[in-house]
């Protein structure tokens, strides 16, 4: 698993694109709430159910391909798209260490007044 | 995804005491742990050098943004790559992406009410490194579960 982690932290080029943006969308969110499953979806499969058209459903896809949350495999002719989990849990684990920090920060600025 | 941080904290003391605490670069530097060069100063470039233990390699530098007396105290500083000691001494941190923190005081019936937030973490790169999320190989299903929930509260 670490290995998994290790070979997409070296995907640099691509990672620069900011996750927090690409979620920042509804459709987009429903689709890696979709995927997120862990069983990869065509295009077909993704936009059934849904108001967008194919072509709608696959720009947005490829938003989250840009910054690395899903990744599609060749099955035959047709393209499949899986979701990877990384990028979200590495912004998510970065987040909670500067929200730590902080608590801490705060506990140490209230006894270095009230003290 | 929630791209700030904020945190609210009572204070037993004046506003006047609290903003001292927060805007003298001595004082600062006693409980945020970093030894400052000088005062702060809105528009310009805060220099120092961490002092917490463990972090002691990282470089303090934030440009102070605003300074409104007994309300607003604010600056953007630097989220560097990656915080180990080998791996930050040969970074370029000219271009590290920035957040901007606000300290926020508001009077109480008891004190003074701190707010502070933290944004713009949407401008930092989703590959950024923690030494302690690279030593923590059992962390993987810990990271999993949490985008579970994550995933599930968004949908």
């Amino acid at each position: 698993m670490l290995q998994k982690q290790r070979s997409s932290l070296a995907a640099r080029g691509r990672a620069h694109a900011p996750v927090f943006a690409a979620l920042g969308d509804e459709t987009r969110l429903a689709l890696v709430a979709k995927l997120s499953g862990g069983q990869p979806c065509s295009i077909s499969q993704l936009t059934k159910g849904s108001k967008l058209t194919r072509q709608a459903i696959t720009k947005h896809l490829r938003v989250l391909e840009s910054v690395g949350i899903v990744h599609s495999v060749h099955a035959g002719r047709e393209s499949l798209f899986e979701f990877d989990p990384t990028p979200i849990g590495q912004m998510r684990e970065y987040l909670d260490f500067v929200s730590e920090q902080w608590d801490q920060a705060l506990v140490r600025l209230k006894s270095f007044i009230e003290d | 995804m929630n791209d700030r941080i904020e945190k609210r904290i009572e204070l037993k003391a004046p506003i006047s005491r609290v903003w001292r605490a927060v805007t003298d670069y001595r004082e600062f530097g006693e409980w945020f742990r970093v030894k400052l060069d000088g005062p702060f100063v809105p528009g310009q470039v805060s220099r120092g050098q961490i002092t917490y233990p463990g972090y002691e390699h990282l470089k303090w530098e934030a440009v102070v943004q605003k300074m409104e007396p007994e309300r607003l105290f604010s600056f953007t500083w630097p989220h560097p790559k990656s915080m180990d000691k080998a791996e930050y001494a040969l970074g370029d941190h000219s271009k590290d992406p920035t957040t901007l923190v606000e300290f926020r005081l508001e009077k109480t019936a008891t004190g003074t009410l701190l707010v502070l937030t933290e944004s713009g973490f949407d401008n930092i790169p989703g590959d950024f490194r923690l030494e302690a999320f690279r030593r923590n190989e059992g962390g993987w299903a810990e990271q999993i579960k949490n985008i579970e929930r994550y995933v599930a509260k968004a949908a």
